[in-house]
């Protein structure tokens, strides 16, 4: 996972991404977590059964171009609004994992009417607690060989997600999408780790409805945490999965897919 | 030849206590304040011998560890800048890509400059990879950081007239206006540390002094690389001095002494590499491109003294970690890896490590600056005047 290269590069808004567009139905675009996109991502294996899903790398990881001066999420969320009006997709569902859900919810309070509905899955990105708390695990601080164990609920089911970790078998191509997203996603998340300080104050311009779905043993961010997020939107539902972690979509994607194509077809 | 005495002002009474990490994560009640207290006075005194001694004076700056209390080289250098008489003062160094604020770091500087006469050479250094956990500063983009840093230093410090302003991608300064300027014109002297030849290069083409830390075989292809830049950028051969190593480095009347010593250093280098896993590397420090050939290839430390297990005395000397005899042990030993890595110019002594005594630590230093010194100076003075005609 994370590791196999999307089908096509496109030039988009002035930016090279690296994207692919499966299945057929209303759009949905999916903004992945903070360690990439994988081509066979099982979650969007199962949105496009039912939608037209827009799977993009976001600027700086995969093989999307990173412009130099892209420092923040807010970058990646104009990023993203330009390719939205590029693509010209309307009545658009964004879908955000982790990362991705905190630009997800930035692309949201930027404004648009293009977007229809929002679903945040596990997502970081607002400040919810005092100065001397945190509202993560310092994610950062750790190797390569903790990823399991932190983002799965089952270290061996996530080791197996991650081709167990056997990057000396891996092509070279592959191993260099890794270590790319990773150090991505250090760029964007690092400090304030994880949060734009201004988001949570913005959160109320988002009027459509939300879907805020969380793995019930998440250790980067809590199920608490997950549920006050939820509440900082005007029209949000919260759902807890049981017995996954922040990377719950790749260990149960079924059971995050159901609550998806439920609050669709409403 | 120039001697640079140097000790990392270590808390090592607390070595055996911690188990794990000595850095970063490490609690701090392992520090007992009234210990650092008699520890600071002893390192400040050997730096103090060392000036009287001959040597210069070189302090570095880590931070949360228990394998150096210096939190700030700067400060230290400010207390020598008085205390000492004749040794050049380095700082290697300023973090400078670790720095909030370079503003401030220039100011300092050319404060230890004027109070110390113009003794002040000043060596900037990117930031151990551990410590940007500390610093909070991103790891991504700590180059670009580190030369942005570095030129505004040169800027602030050889700025004449009325204040700048300096509106860059990484600092802000709306009014720049260093006071006091250094004495030393335009500027103190410039260091850089490197371990590669790319970053040798590039501090060749600055005509900076260039030192390298326990590098052993790294060394040469560092300072070839150095040597040809040098000629083409500035059209002569680059002297001696242009050249600094580092490593452990004592002395002692006799081979029990020496042994005994070696001994009670040895335990730097064992302590040294405790640093907690995820931090030896935080993705973004290095490049992409390394990064991925070293998972590719099942790499995950960085920290690697280049030695054979159990290494001997003469593995440690050859491989440039640890330079340990009596008087002319030591003078071989120097003088084969100088010669072997195409001539050092500055001897960088980590002359006190572990749990070297004060009595023994000033006995070895007062040994070579009596009976190793002078002839190291001579070896290189002549091998200066081979590297000119080279």
């Amino acid at each position: 996972m994370f590791t196999t290269q999307l089908a096509e590069m496109r030039n988009v808004a002035g930016l090279k991404f690296e994207l692919s567009i499966k299945g057929k139905g209303e759009p949905l675009l999916f903004l992945h977590a903070g360690h990439g996109v994988d081509a066979d991502d099982p979650l969007v294996a199962r949105l496009a059964s039912t939608n037209t899903v827009y799977v993009v790398s976001h600027p700086g990881f995969g093989r999307s171009d990173l412009p130099g001066n892209f420092s923040t999420v807010d970058d990646l969320a104009y990023a993203y609004l330009d390719l939205i009006e590029d693509l010209d997709l309307r009545g658009l569902t964004l879908v955000g994992v982790s990362f991705g859900a905190w630009i997800a919810a930035e692309i949201a309070t930027k404004g648009t009417g293009r977007i229809k509905r929002i679903v945040l899955i596990d997502a970081v990105g607002v400040k919810l607690s005092d100065r001397d708390s945190r509202d993560f695990l310092d994610v950062y601080g750790t190797t390569v060989e903790e990823i399991p164990g932190i983002f799965f609920q089952d270290e061996a089911k996530g080791r197996s997600v991650l081709a167990h970790l056997d990057f000396r078998n891996l092509s070279e191509d592959a191993v260099t999408r890794f270590v790319r997203n990773r150090e991505s996603f250090l760029r964007f998340g690092w400090s304030p780790m994880l949060y734009n300080p201004k988001l949570a104050d913005r959160l109320y311009r988002v009027k459509q409805p939300v879907l805020v779905l969380w793995g019930g043993e998440d250790k980067v961010a809590s199920v608490e945490y997950g549920r006050r997020y939820a509440a900082c939107f005007s029209d949000a539902q919260f759902e807890v999965i049981d017995g996954v972690g922040h990377y719950g979509y790749l260990e149960k994607p079924n059971a995050f897919a159901d609550s998806i194509d439920a609050f669709l077809a409403a | 030849m120039k001697f640079w005495h140097f000790s990392e002002q270590s808390m090592h009474p607390a070595w055996d206590k911690i188990e794990g990490p000595t850095k970063v994560v490490v609690d701090n009640r392992f520090c007992d304040p009234e210990v650092a207290h008699k520890l600071y006075k002893r390192y400040l005194d050997e730096w103090v011998i060392a000036d009287k001694l001959g040597f210069n004076i070189f302090v570095n700056e880590h931070h949360a560890s228990a394998n150096c209390m210096s939190a700030s080289c700067l400060l230290t250098l400010a207390i020598l800048a008085r205390e000492t008489k004749n040794a050049r003062l380095l700082c290697l160094g300023v973090p400078i890509a670790n720095r909030m604020d370079p503003y401030r770091v220039a100011e300092e500087l050319a404060m230890i400059d004027v109070i110390s006469g113009g003794r002040l050479e000043i060596g900037l250094v990117k930031a151990s990879p551990f410590e940007l956990a500390m610093s909070n500063q991103n790891p991504v983009g700590i180059m670009e950081r580190y030369w942005e840093g570095h030129d505004f230093v040169v800027k602030a410090l050889t700025h004449k007239g009325p204040p700048f302003s300096w509106e860059g991608k990484y600092y802000n300064y709306r009014n720049v206006n260093i006071w006091p300027r250094p004495i030393q014109q335009p500027m103190p002297p410039m260091w850089i540390t490197a371990s590669g030849p790319s970053t040798g290069r590039k501090v060749a083409e600055l005509g900076y002094t260039m030192a390298t830390f326990f590098n052993g075989a790294g060394t040469k292809p560092l300072f070839d690389a150095y040597k040809e830049t040098y000629l083409q950028t500035h059209g002569t051969p680059a002297p001696i001095d242009k050249f600094a190593y580092l490593a452990i480095a004592v002395c002692g009347h006799n081979e029990k002494e020496v042994k005994e010593r070696v001994d009670k250093m040895l335990p730097y280098l064992k302590v040294q590499p405790r640093t907690p896993k995820g931090w030896i590397n935080p993705p973004g420090y290095e490049s992409v491109e390394l990064n991925a050939s070293a998972l590719k290839m099942g790499k995950t430390g960085r920290m690697n003294f280049g030695l054979p297990e159990n290494p001997t005395l003469q593995d440690m000397a050859d491989g440039g970690i640890l330079f340990a005899g009596t008087p002319d042990q030591l003078y071989e030993q120097i003088t084969k890896f100088s010669d072997q890595v195409g001539g050092i110019g500055h001897l960088l002594m980590l002359a006190q490590a572990g749990y070297l005594e004060h009595e023994e630590t000033v006995d070895s230093m007062t040994l070579f600056s009596e009976q190793v010194a002078p002839r190291l100076r001579e070896y290189a003075a002549k091998k200066n005047t081979e590297l000119q005609a080279a």
